[in-house]
């Protein structure tokens, strides 16, 4: 089980991040003993030191006796920075830090290096109740790293996007028009090579400090929008270093950022879920944006990166369809009452107008983004065997199906994402006059029917009556957990889904198989894009039950930053996502 | 001894401290922490937060005595004064703390003091 893997204490089901173990330091004993009797409230183990020098005797003595570290900026015989330094570099654990003063040039120089977050006191119970979310981050990073370096064809589909980047290098050979995720062998092969030099050329790169920095001014200069690695490579001005480098470090950067982009949708969809619970379609526009889902898009509004009103609408379409109908959403009649609803939300009208090509261009790019992340944090999520999960990749229907149905099982709360595919997909097959329908329900009903041991509730804590969004998180955490356990339950969910592709692939549909696994990508891609919020800072990711979390630090880099610890804080990163991915 | 009579007393102070503006909402948030297993949490909190904010007054004075004065000294010390009391939503100590911190980075210890002083005799 990844999560016992993972190394907590005392990982119990029923509340995933309990006995999480966190070492605070503060010279303040009055901060100190709150702090401490805080995290205890959390179900943390907490260990506290008021001097810098202990605590770093108490990190070296055990090396792995803690998850996280909360710091103090100010302390008499340490730098809080130099703390911090010392700590990524020796134990490399997520560090947040501390501090009564809140001036942007401070926070700056905490998130330079390396702070996974920044707090600014009096701290809340709230803000402390996420911190989890950042040693969890991490593991993921670490499982996609590990990916990284084994060629993962997560990362493969991942760089098909790069399409959208000027630098045409990046194609390596393959034609097809912007978006086609082909496996052919060489096209794979080119991408293996680029993506991981390891493999091939030359020793890993280490991204240093410096050297990121050189990488961030490159990207600022160039342009968020037109930013290309042979552009940065070119600018950074660094002999030694290839194109290659660069580009699998914007890649793991922009997957970061994608995994983030994700967390936060997964986070506010569990705030909207809250918040719809009862209504559903013909619901009032009243309960969509709630005060809640607008604190969680409001300060996302600058950040904003999808000017389309697409997928925002999506999101939302897709997010009261996960609400309510993750079971059984059919007809076009539930579409269209959906599709009013989310008309209200301040982001922007539903139109689930997925026929412009610019859009499914970049929707595209993002679908095989997330379709990355969803992946890696599939793999990451996974039972030991990864084989069901890597076997459909090499095609591509197999690749939609499997995208839409198998996540579904998965912990986090990306197994929610997949669930408006099938509604979606179910329209766009309509339009297409493809006999999709038929195999999407026995999808669905696989999916169903194989959720059944697992607990269908537990997965959709849509039936939880849990208020908090935290608890909610548990029980779906706890909830894929149990799935987890459940493997051949799994398994045997991937086998029909397999069969359902190869019953499409067989049943003749070959030619418009293609037009329709485009449409399908489209859909599911429009079901998972949705406005990236980068805006907030806490995060961890985003808050759900506390919006103020974003609201303490207003540089919505640090959202990026946040999760981007092992590479040190990039600020472009955000914006490189935001206009190059997306523009 | 009126039981009654006290506890209604102590609760006609504790909203006062609030309305005027010495306590926040930091404060609630340390009452909330307050359970069984620290029956006396809030109490002991506001102790330590004595205890240590004693000492550091004491350093604040001497570095206030002392000439020429150390704003730099000075500086760190209202910051770690301004955390502290922060932490149990001392709201007017920890405004004063921020703004006696910009009189030190202006090198103006004695103008902040002596615009203190009317205050003294008011509040």
């Amino acid at each position: 089980m990844v999560l016992a893997e993972s190394g907590f204490s005392s990982p119990r089901n029923d509340a995933f991040p309990a006995g999480l173990r966190v070492l605070v330091v503060d010279d303040d004993p009055t901060w100190l003993k709150i702090l401490e009797k805080m995290l205890k409230k959390c179900s943390y183990e907490v260990t506290t030191c008021c001097l810098a020098r202990e605590a770093l005797n108490l990190l070296r003595e055990r090396k792995d006796g803690y998850d996280i570290v909360i710091s103090d900026v100010n302390m008499p015989d340490m730098d809080g920075f130099k703390l911090l330094e010392h700590v990524g570099l020796e134990m490399d654990l997520p560090v947040i830090m501390m501090s009564v003063d809140g001036e942007t040039s401070r926070v700056m120089k905490g998130v330079q290096h390396g702070a996974c977050d920044y707090l600014l006191k009096p701290i809340r119970m709230k803000e402390l109740r996420n911190i989890w979310q950042h040693v969890f981050r991490k593991k993921i990073h670490e499982v996609r790293d590990i990916e990284s370096l084994e060629g993962f064809e997560s990362i493969q589909m991942t760089r098909s996007g790069y399409d959208l980047f000027d630098d045409g290098h990046f194609l390596s050979g393959d034609d097809t028009p912007s978006g086609r995720k082909r496996k052919d062998a060489d096209n794979k092969h080119d991408d293996r090579e680029l993506s991981d030099p390891s493999s091939t050329k030359k020793a890993r790169v280490v991204w240093t400090v410096d050297l990121h920095q050189k990488f961030v001014k490159a990207v600022n200069q160039i342009g968020f929008d037109k930013v290309g690695p042979k552009k940065i490579l070119d600018l950074m001005n660094v002999p030694w270093l290839t194109r290659e480098n660069v580009a699998s470090h914007l890649q793991i950067l922009i997957e970061k950022s994608t995994l983030v982009q994700k967390y936060r949708l997964y986070l506010s969809r569990l705030q909207k879920e809250s918040d719809i619970k009862n209504s559903f379609i013909g619901m009032k526009h009243s309960d969509l944006p709630s005060k809640d889902s607008t604190a969680s898009f409001g300060p996302h509004k600058a950040m904003n990166m999808i000017p389309d009103d697409v997928p925002n609408g999506t999101y939302s379409f897709s997010a009261s369809n996960s609400l309510a109908q993750n079971v059984d959403l059919k007809g076009q009649g539930d579409l269209k009452g959906i599709t009013s609803a989310p008309v209200a939300e301040p982001k922007g009208a539903l139109s689930i107008d997925i026929h412009d090509s610019h859009e499914a261009k970049s929707t595209q790019m993002s679908f095989d983004h997330s379709l990355g992340s969803v992946d890696s944090a599939v793999s990451f999520a996974s039972f030991n065997s990864t084989t069901p999960l890597q076997y459909p990749w090499t095609e591509i229907p197999e690749i939609q199906f499997k995208q839409e149905c198998e996540p579904l099982h998965l912990e986090n709360g990306f197994s929610q994402l997949p669930l408006p595919g099938p509604s979606m997909i179910e329209n766009e097959a309509n339009r297409s006059r493809i006999e999709v329908k038929p195999l999407l329900d026995e999808c669905r009903s696989n999916f169903v029917e194989h959720l059944g041991p697992v607990g269908a509730e537990d997965l959709f804590p849509i039936q939880s009556k849990s208020q908090s969004l935290n608890n909610q998180v548990f029980d779906l955490i706890s909830a894929t957990k149990s799935s987890m356990k459940t493997q051949d339950v799994g398994l045997n969910y991937l086998a029909d889904s397999e069969f359902a592709l190869r019953n499409l692939n067989a049943s003749g549909v070959g030619v418009p198989l293609a037009t329709l696994s485009e449409d399908l990508q489209i859909c599911w891609l429009q079901g998972d894009c949705y406005p990236m919020n980068y805006g907030l800072q806490d995060l961890e990711c985003s808050t759900y039950d506390n919006p103020a979390l974003m609201a303490e630090t207003p540089f919505h880099l640090y959202d990026v930053l946040r999760f981007d610890h092992e590479h040190l804080f990039d600020p472009t990163e955000y914006y490189a996502i935001d206009q190059g991915l997306f523009a | 001894m009126d039981g009654y009579g006290m506890q209604n007393q102590i609760a006609c102070i504790r909203r006062s401290l609030f309305d005027q503006g010495y306590l926040d909402e930091q404060f609630i948030q340390l009452e909330e922490l307050q359970d069984d297993t620290n029956p006396n949490f809030v109490q002991e909190i506001v102790t330590l937060f004595y205890t240590d904010s004693a000492r550091l007054i004491q350093n604040i004075e001497l570095t206030l005595n002392s000439r020429p004065i150390n704003f730099s000294k000075l500086d760190d010390y209202m910051h770690q004064f301004k955390g502290s009391s922060s932490s149990i939503g001392a709201k007017k100590v920890t405004s004063e703390c921020a703004v006696f911190r910009q009189y030190c980075a202006a090198g103006n210890a004695e103008a902040y003091i002596s615009s203190l002083l009317p205050h003294i005799y008011t509040d």
